[in-house]
């Protein structure tokens, strides 16, 4: 009966969905009042209706209903309740319905929290994310129906796959997906301002907290992605350039270029056709990216169900809408007027220069990853683009950004003084110079290109310290001056500094890590002792042990800094007999920023074991970063110009004292 | 900077028990030939796994292929010698990083065409509109005969 239910709403919230393509269009045309606030009441209609979809595939697989096919392939009674939970999603057809879930989601907060929008800008806005919310509702019912029964319920399922019941699970494709379908609100906003044909400083004011939040959303999720393969995968690597990855990588990049573009256009009413052109791409690439993962394509293991038909039809979305919408943009683009001039050094030149560094990187990423797929299909020739292409083309646009990242903020609006500028960075350049010395100094020569890269991360950071100082009037003013200019200060010149502090402290993780850790790989026997980096593991030998639904063997290690004991590692192996296959579990503990890295290989004949034990100093910072990061897209999100939202109507606002 | 990103697939879900990649017996007894071995290792596809450099697969073939890095390596094969003796044995496929060559020309081209591109049409934009404070361009004779009839004496 549940699935059934479960079936039902989703058929129920298509109905919707139709209804809300349409009608408040019709309304906007009309100026029909009535119809246009009808999509409000559909939008949160589809969000209930998805929520209980949703709600009845996690009671299936919570209660182990083994008739539901997707269940029986991806659930097993014995697992622990949080991976019963998240197994929800870890098959293709639950995490579509995760998928639409979110999207309804974001529906549902522009209907309730978009009271301020212009009533047509509304209407067009809703009905254009209800466009997608339909394709991808067809697509479910279509081609991957969750809700699906066996005609014979089996007795046991099959168990989620051992790889995917882990945390990570629960924490990296929701984050990613609140990513990629935060994005549709800004394509939608695009999308409606086409229509309408008029576009203005206070549509970037609407756009960039959705923005923001889907950037938010995207830049964990990638790092806690990341995160999980570094500790899952049993060798220390955390990025790989592999397609699926590039896939999440691209609309952020697109991301970033939108959130410092649609700042331009809020503020100096400039770049207009750029920031709706990017918002467009954004949302593609986030279209892409789902594309690529669900449709097999890259035959990636991340496709853990991959099916021809699902890839037509996914590819038939991406036609529609981001065809649909290029064109719309060619037709109607010239409309909208080009306001703001602003002189090539100014702080709108700055975000200019940050916005033609980034959509080259992403392009870098886009030709990287679809290359080989071009030619193969056009010529049969087969080729590979890896990491070592990617870290010399994309490498170096991103060190021309770091580079020019503390300049931005400094610069001035319309026209700036880049001297003046350079003059106040000089704390950043010498605090960056003394770093690279004392990296040469500590680590010696045997790296050239990573001591530059630890001084262009100080820099930054560096750099983004000077904007607070110089904001806030720190060590010009008086104190008292300070604590008011600090509390006056938008908190979304806060957000700027701490986001670029945060990208600093996770390139300063990327190269230390990457270049100065250290390993050992070897065999060894109980009672042996491993010495790495000035820590000595003793392998004291290997015990069973049975989980939920596991059996493991561990292998116990003591490990000792300067002859003190400060704790065990317990690498191990799981056997998962539902599937028989086993994972790899690493062992890890964290020094500082730094985290010393266990993993087991096969156990050989004559008693030992392989081992690789990895050092990873500052190795957390990668994703401490993204962390501080986020931190910062919250601080400016809570920013009074955008929580207070857009001008009101003049007749609310008119008792407010003027800002 | 050079290992900052090792290839290789996120999860590798079909298999035996994952084994190390390189593993212990492999190496060779002088370290910097061992170096050398695991640098070009990272540059070269497993050619069965998904998207995965010999250095980090656990596959048979991995194994294998490190083994025939090692050998020539002994042998006294420069690097370029190894990568040329694969390419010659396994085709373009194992390399990670693809070589400059006349079908790959769009995808070492691009991005850096793109760039300049990108430059060329902001300095073009940047030309044709007046830079902000300068003096805004002269009203064009329609434009003077319309702020005339707007401004102008009233007429009768």
């Amino acid at each position: 009966m549940i699935p059934e239910l479960g079936h039902y709403a989703l058929v129920l919230a298509l109905a919707l969905g139709l209804i809300q393509s349409v009608a408040p269009i019709f309304g906007a045309k009309t100026h029909d009042a009535a119809l246009m606030r009808l999509a409000s009441s559909t939008a949160l209609m589809q969000f209930l209706m998805v929520a209980l979809s949703f709600g009845a595939l996690v009671t299936c697989y919570v209660t182990s209903d083994f008739s539901v096919r997707t269940v029986f392939e991806n659930s097993h009674s014995m697992m622990p309740l949080i991976y019963k939970f998240t197994s929800v999603w870890g098959n293709h057809e639950g995490s579509m319905l995760l998928w639409v879930l979110i999207l309804s989601l974001f529906g549902a907060f522009v209907a309730a929290f978009g009271t301020n929008l212009p009533a047509t800008l509304k209407a067009h806005v809703l009905a254009v994310q209800s466009w997608i919310a339909v394709a991808f509702y067809l697509f479910i019912l279509l081609t991957s129906n969750p809700f699906l029964r066996l005609p014979q319920a089996p007795i046991e399922g099959r168990d989620l796959n051992p790889i995917l019941q882990d945390l990570g699970l629960a924490i990296h494709p929701p984050l990613l997906y609140l990513g990629y379908v935060g994005f549709s609100i800004s394509f939608s906003f695009a999308i409606a301002a086409l229509i309408e044909g008029r576009i203005d400083a206070a549509w970037a004011r609407w756009v960039r907290p959705w923005t923001l939040m889907a950037w938010m959303a995207l830049t964990v999720g990638i790092a806690m992605g990341s995160y999980w393969a570094y500790y899952t995968l049993g060798w220390g690597g955390f990025w790989f350039w592999d397609p699926v990855e590039n896939a999440s990588l691209m609309p952020w990049l697109a991301g970033t270029a939108l959130l410092h573009s649609a700042v331009v256009m809020e503020k100096r009413n400039a770049l207009k056709i750029w920031t709706i052109l990017l918002a467009i791409l954004t949302f593609s690439l986030s279209l892409i990216g789902t594309f690529l993962v669900r449709s097999g394509v890259l035959t990636s293991v991340h496709s853990f169900a991959n099916d021809p038909t699902r890839g037509v039809f996914i590819l038939g979305i991406l036609v529609l809408f981001i065809g649909g919408g290029l064109s719309l943009f060619a037709w109607r683009a010239t409309m909208l007027k080009q306001g703001g001039l602003f002189a090539p050094i100014s702080r709108e030149g700055a975000l200019v220069f940050n916005n033609l560094f980034l959509t080259t990187a992403c392009l870098t990423v886009f030709v990287g990853t679809l290359y080989p797929l071009a030619l193969e299909a056009l010529t049969g020739s087969k080729i590979s683009v890896g990491g070592p292409f990617f870290n010399l083309t994309f490498g170096p646009l991103f060190v021309a950004l770091m580079f020019a990242m503390p300049f931005g903020p400094l610069l001035a609006w319309k026209r700036g003084d880049l001297l003046g500028v350079a003059q106040r960075l000089m704390v950043a350049f010498a605090v960056g110079l003394v770093a690279i010395a004392a990296t040469f100094a500590i680590k010696g020569g045997a790296s050239v290109l990573a001591p530059f890269g630890v001084g262009l991360a100080f820099y930054v950071m560096m750099g983004a310290v000077v904007d607070l100082v110089e904001r806030t009037g720190l060590m010009r003013l008086p104190m008292t001056a300070v604590r008011a200019r600090s509390f006056g200060l938008p908190r979304s010149a806060w957000g700027t500094a701490v986001a670029h502090f945060g990208i600093a402290v996770s390139m300063l993780g990327i190269i230390s890590a990457g270049t100065w850790g250290s390993e050992l790989i070897v065999a060894v026997s109980p009672g042996q002792t491993l010495s790495l980096s000035g820590y000595d593991l003793t392998f004291d030998g290997i015990v069973e042990r049975t989980g939920p639904n596991y059996t493991a063997q561990v292998a116990k290690f003591t490990v000792r800094e300067g002859g003190v004991t400060i704790g065990v590692m317990e690498p191990s192996k799981r056997n998962f007999s539902a599937r028989a296959t086993s994972t790899n579990e690493a062992a890890l503990m964290a020094r500082g920023a730094g985290q010393l890295y266990l993993s087991l290989g096969d156990a050989n004949d004559n008693g030992t074991i392989a081992v690789r034990l990895y050092y990873k100093p500052l190795v957390l910072f990668i994703w401490l970063g993204a962390v501080i990061m986020m931190f910062g897209g919250a601080l400016s999100l809570s920013d009074r110009r955008l929580r207070v939202g857009a001008p009101r109507p003049a007749a609310k606002s008119a008792l407010q004292p003027a800002e | 900077m050079r290992r900052l990103a090792l290839i290789a697939v996120l999860f590798a879900l079909v298999g035996p028990a994952a084994s190390l990649a390189v593993e212990p017996d492999e190496m060779l007894k002088d370290p910097k030939l061992e170096a050398r071995a695991r640098h070009l290792s990272e540059e070269l596809r497993c050619m069965v796994c998904q998207n995965q450099s010999i250095d980090d697969s656990a596959a048979p073939l991995a194994r294998d292929l490190r083994l025939l890095v090692r050998e020539r390596l002994t042998k006294g094969d420069s690097d370029s010698e190894v990568l040329n003796y694969l390419v010659a044995r396994y085709g373009e496929f194992v390399l990670l990083k693809p070589r400059l060559e006349l079908q790959n020309l769009l995808l070492w081209g691009l991005p850096p065409f793109a760039l300049v591109a990108g430059m060329i049409a902001l300095y073009m934009t940047a030309r044709r509109r007046p830079a902000a404070g300068g003096e805004p361009p002269a009203l064009s004779p329609d434009e003077q005969k319309k702020l005339a009839t707007l401004v102008g004496p009233p007429t009768p």
